[in-house]
């Protein structure tokens, strides 16, 4: 299909809309399952958006920001592996195989954007020096600017160029072997993202109750409803028995001794 | 209230839902330099304009919150409430200074952090997004959804019951932090997240190894082809996704980038489809 001019003019504002979400990291827009789904509802076929995009939300599942460490891009990596996906009828293991090299590119792109936004910063310091209300809400929301167009300007590029034939042409070099590879691939690399989400969790100690999910699924057919409520019911059976968190209850009527003992406790935690 | 010469300085109801909204764009001006410092500021400012009338006391509260932040997002809130309440005692006279303000607001960075990143990132919304990946996977329009409001309505929630609780509590809520409240919080949710994470491995990862090891001849004359695969799941299904995870565990905590590993997989899943050693 042909990208029209309406379309190219949603995809500029709406991938704009991506890279705000990708920094806020508050409403989630940036994540593949509702970036791809927006780009594939504007390009007219959002089932093919939703598929991709509930599979590159499995492989981006731990992929989040800590502190200032930035993890690899999912705004970027979703609206162009859409785009490129529709527009040139191709499998959803192409959409993948591109997306993965975007993540990376992304993730470039964003540090450079969080580094010009240190100029935001040292400008509403300047305000300050004023009480200057009205501007120092302006440079906070201005710096978004920046990082929309980090991901509305190269979405920009590839609508205007893009054609059925050059993605056909581009993605049909690669070899048949290479294309069914990053399928298979696809299926392993999820475990990149629940390693990243295992170690930041940090808590060894609470380890067996990630085999006791693998055991149990493994040999049930739950949905995972069923594992959130089953997860949820030990979490509260461990905290309310964990003699840990039943201390406080006997400091309250004995004295400061028992309360040290506490705060021992709380400490080894920690 | 009028007829009150010194009328006692108040944030309202109106302030706080003004800060909950802004504290939705927290990350908007994250920057390497002070990270969250301009969106705390920025969160700050009804406060701000509400309880200081001069000029320099003004200049003086800007100045106070533009410094170094960073806390997980969705945790702003409880903060922003006890500040707002230590701002609130200032501006009526009491003798706070700007050192104890930010000591207070960096003393809670930490365990916010430690309780915002497993209860956010490892637990809620892992579990939403597999969630509604499940259901998109089969082209619904409820998993993208069912995700966003999902996630949405419990991170909202989460900054204004923080804020509203911080705010009424105020430094008495540091005292409520040193019993054990976001320590149960933590582990909880570190349960929940771990264990449906084990879940994940077994399910939603596909290796699968076809090398034949034997062909025996079976019941009534046909062939039958046992693989490696074959072998491994009668031991236990999903046994190498389960390795495989806990072998990038250790590279990921030597530092290796996650990105580099992606790449690796990658390599070697089209070495895999070549040589036939994975399909």
């Amino acid at each position: 299909m042909e990208i029209n001019t309406l379309q190219i003019i949603l995809i500029f504002i709406v991938s704009g809309i991506i890279g705000m979400g990708s920094v806020l990291d508050s409403f989630q827009t940036h994540r593949p399952l509702i970036a791809c789904t927006l780009i594939g509802l504007i390009l007219g076929d959002i089932k093919t958006g939703i598929i991709l995009g509930g599979t590159l939300e499995l492989i981006a599942l731990g992929w989040m920001n800590i502190g200032a460490a930035q993890s690899p891009d999912s705004a970027l990596a979703s609206v162009i592996s859409t785009i490129l996906v529709i527009v040139g009828n191709q499998e959803i293991g192409a959409g993948i195989a591109v997306a993965l090299p975007l993540a990376a590119a992304g993730q470039v792109l964003t540090v450079i954007a969080r580094t010009i936004t240190v100029a935001f910063q040292h400008a509403a310091d300047k305000y300050a020096e004023d009480a200057n209300f009205k501007m120092i809400d302006f440079c906070h929301i201005a710096a978004l600017v920046v990082q929309a167009l980090r991901v509305a300007i190269p979405a920009l590029i590839i609508s205007i160029f893009v054609s059925p034939e050059g993605v056909s042409n581009m993605l049909g070099m690669i070899p048949e072997f290479v294309t069914s590879g990053l399928q298979i691939a696809s299926g392993i690399i999820v475990v990149v993202g629940y390693a990243m989400v295992l170690n930041m969790m940090g808590a060894k100690y609470l380890m067996p109750f990630f085999f006791l999910g693998f055991v149990v699924a493994a040999f049930t057919d739950f949905n995972l409803v069923a594992f959130g409520i089953l997860g949820a019911v030990m979490a509260i059976t461990y905290v309310q028995l964990n003699p840990k968190f039943n201390m406080p209850k006997t400091v309250a009527v004995t004295s400061n001794v028992s309360n040290n003992l506490d705060d021992d406790l709380d400490d080894e935690l920690d | 209230m009028e007829n009150k010469n010194t009328s006692e300085k108040k944030l309202t109801k109106g302030d706080l839902i003004n800060i909950w909204i802004r504290s939705n764009f927290q990350q908007a001006s994250f920057n390497f330099e002070r990270i969250h410092a301009l969106g705390f500021c920025f969160d700050m400012v009804p406060a701000i304009k509400r309880l200081y009338k001069t000029k320099e006391e003004q200049v003086a509260a800007l100045k106070r919150h533009l410094l170094f932040f960073n806390v997980t997002p969705a945790c702003t809130g409880p903060i922003l409430g006890v500040v707002g309440a230590m701002e609130e005692t200032k501006a009526n006279g009491a003798d706070i200074n700007d050192g104890t303000i930010n000591s207070i607001k960096v003393g809670l960075m930490g365990p916010f952090c430690g309780v915002g990143d497993p209860v956010m990132w490892g637990t809620l919304r892992p579990i939403t997004a597999a969630l509604g990946a499940s259901l998109a996977l089969g082209g619904s329009f409820l998993g993208p959804v069912l995700f966003f409001v999902l996630f949405n309505a419990f991170r909202l929630a989460f900054l204004w019951f923080g804020l509203d609780y911080g705010y009424r509590k105020g430094l008495d809520m540091v005292k409520d932090l040193s019993g054990n409240i976001l320590q149960k919080l933590t582990e909880g949710a570190s349960i929940l997240g771990l264990f449906v994470m084990g879940a994940l491995v077994s399910k939603w990862t596909t290796i699968n190894v076809p090398i034949v090891v034997s062909t025996l001849e079976g019941a009534g004359g046909t062939m039958v082809q046992t693989t490696v695969q074959n072998i491994l799941d009668q031991l236990l299904p999903g046994l190498l996704p389960l390795v495989l995870t806990l072998f990038v565990c250790r590279l990921l905590k030597k530092r290796m980038s996650p990105i580099l590993l992606i790449f690796i997989i990658f390599f070697i899943g089209i070495a895999g489809s070549y040589f036939g050693f994975l399909a």
